[in-house]
């Protein structure tokens, strides 16, 4: 018990930066984080041990997601005002970062949750559809999308449409 | 060449380094003559590496008490505890600025909770050493690279002349790996003081767009065992590390993780062929 209870508390920094990232705004985030380990560790008896904790957790931590979505009507996607100062950043790079991060806010979640388990937890992908519970297919078709569209974002031109088959 | 069709999944397989050498190699061709499909690849990965560039500092902030404090063994106060939550987010900023400070002063003596270390399990023997030789050459890498004026104590110029001072200082051969091929090529080399008080050695390499590696080499891992590969990440500097007898090697860079696996790799190899 006590073993889990530190696995599960080694897996919160990893949390934070994906709540972090999902919804924005810092103190949001945290509630997030918090209402995902407090259910984890009620549920706990529900993880499998032996497989990934952190994936399960990620799994928790988007129901919730989901549920609050559903609550609010409104996006609860807020900006950050108190961002951590990019020491030594140039200010180029510091306004390139600005716009991902808006573009980033522009995303559906859905495309978003995926992108961001992809890209900042470096998850399979495979893992990204057992942790979401969709299908191979839906998760390689919406990081495209999220992609794409965040790139159209950045560069300021409208989006083309993917490469299918070639060759 | 008699390839299977290169598709979209593909592509973004290619962007985050999880294809296999032989199908990486040819996706690499096939964009090599596709330079629209280039172009879209290479702002796939800026993606990636601008999203770790954001978030990623988040996972060395202090861990505000309250989200953890629910998951004692009693849940029964489990909604008292959100109270004063953000309060505590206000303080925990402080913390983390004085905890900035003081990582300075410990400098490796522990393992830094924002150190992300994967691959290789921790079980190990003493891993708390070992991945503060990880920690150490992060913060080598970090301070060292982005200086313009002097990067190196010994420039590249003077290949001959570093090996033979770091040998002198080291106590060991200090042959600093050829990448050229990689398209990495030598700055130069510092000393850095070691934990022991054996200094430790430090290379830089360069690439033709500027980005730099390092390779931090330390001397006195006698306490530690052997390791293979591990990868950590400290901010966005990536890390592969191992010991080798009373070698301990860190190559360090801001750069994909798949790329500096293939580059670690060359690393190994040249040094096991001495």
């Amino acid at each position: 018990m006590q073993e889990d209870r530190e696995h599960l508390i080694a897996c919160i920094p990893r949390l934070r930066r994906y709540a972090r990232a999902l919804v924005g705004d810092r103190s949001a985030a945290d509630d997030l984080v918090q209402d995902t380990v407090e259910r984890g560790w009620r549920k706990l008896s529900t993880w499998r041990r032996g497989s990934d904790m952190r994936a399960w957790l990620f799994g928790i931590m988007h129901n919730l997601h989901v549920d609050q979505r559903r609550r609010h009507a409104m996006p609860t996607d807020v900006f950050d005002e108190a961002h951590e100062p990019m020491a030594d950043a140039q200010h180029e790079k510091v306004l390139e970062m600005r716009d991902l991060e808006s573009a980033l806010r522009m995303l559906p979640a859905e495309q978003r949750e995926i992108l961001l388990l992809v890209a900042l937890e470096e998850m399979p992908y495979a893992e990204v559809a057992a942790t979401l519970n969709l299908p191979i297919g839906t998760v390689m078709s919406r990081l495209a999308r999220a992609r794409q569209k965040l790139r159209a974002q950045m560069e300021g031109r409208p989006m083309t449409s993917p490469l299918k088959v070639v060759k | 060449m008699n390839s299977m069709p290169v598709t979209e999944a593909d592509l973004h397989a290619y962007v985050d380094g999880v294809l296999s050498e032989a199908r990486h190699e040819e996706i690499a061709a096939y964009l090599a003559s596709h330079p629209e499909e280039l172009a879209r690849v290479n702002a796939y990965r800026a993606q990636n590496e601008g999203l770790r560039h954001l978030f990623s500092p988040v996972l060395d902030e202090p861990v505000p008490a309250g989200i953890a404090a629910g998951i004692t063994a009693d849940m029964a106060d489990g909604v008292a505890h959100r109270h004063g939550l953000h309060t505590r987010i206000a303080a925990s900023v402080l913390i983390a600025l004085a905890g900035g400070i003081i990582g300075w002063i410990l400098h490796g003596a522990t393992t830094p909770a924002g150190m992300v270390a994967q691959g290789g399990r921790l079980t190990g023997e003493r891993p708390v050493q070992v991945a503060a030789l990880a920690h150490e050459a992060a913060v080598a890498h970090l301070v060292y690279t982005p200086d313009a004026r002097r990067p190196v104590e010994i420039g590249a110029d003077q290949e001959e002349q570093l090996v033979k001072w770091l040998t002198k200082r080291t106590g060991a051969d200090m042959h600093p790996p050829k990448l050229g091929k990689l398209g990495y090529e030598l700055v130069g080399g510092r000393l850095l003081p070691g934990d022991s008080g054996k200094p430790d050695a430090q290379f830089m390499y360069q690439d033709a767009d500027g980005r730099r590696l390092t390779l931090y080499v330390s001397t006195d891992q006698e306490a530690n065992r052997d390791t293979g590969f591990r990868f950590a990440r400290q901010g966005e500097v990536n890390v592969f590390y191992w010991i080798d007898g009373r070698f301990g090697y860190a190559l360090s860079g801001g750069i994909d993780k798949g790329e500096l696996a293939r580059i670690a790799d060359t690393v190994y190899d040249q040094l096991n062929r001495r």
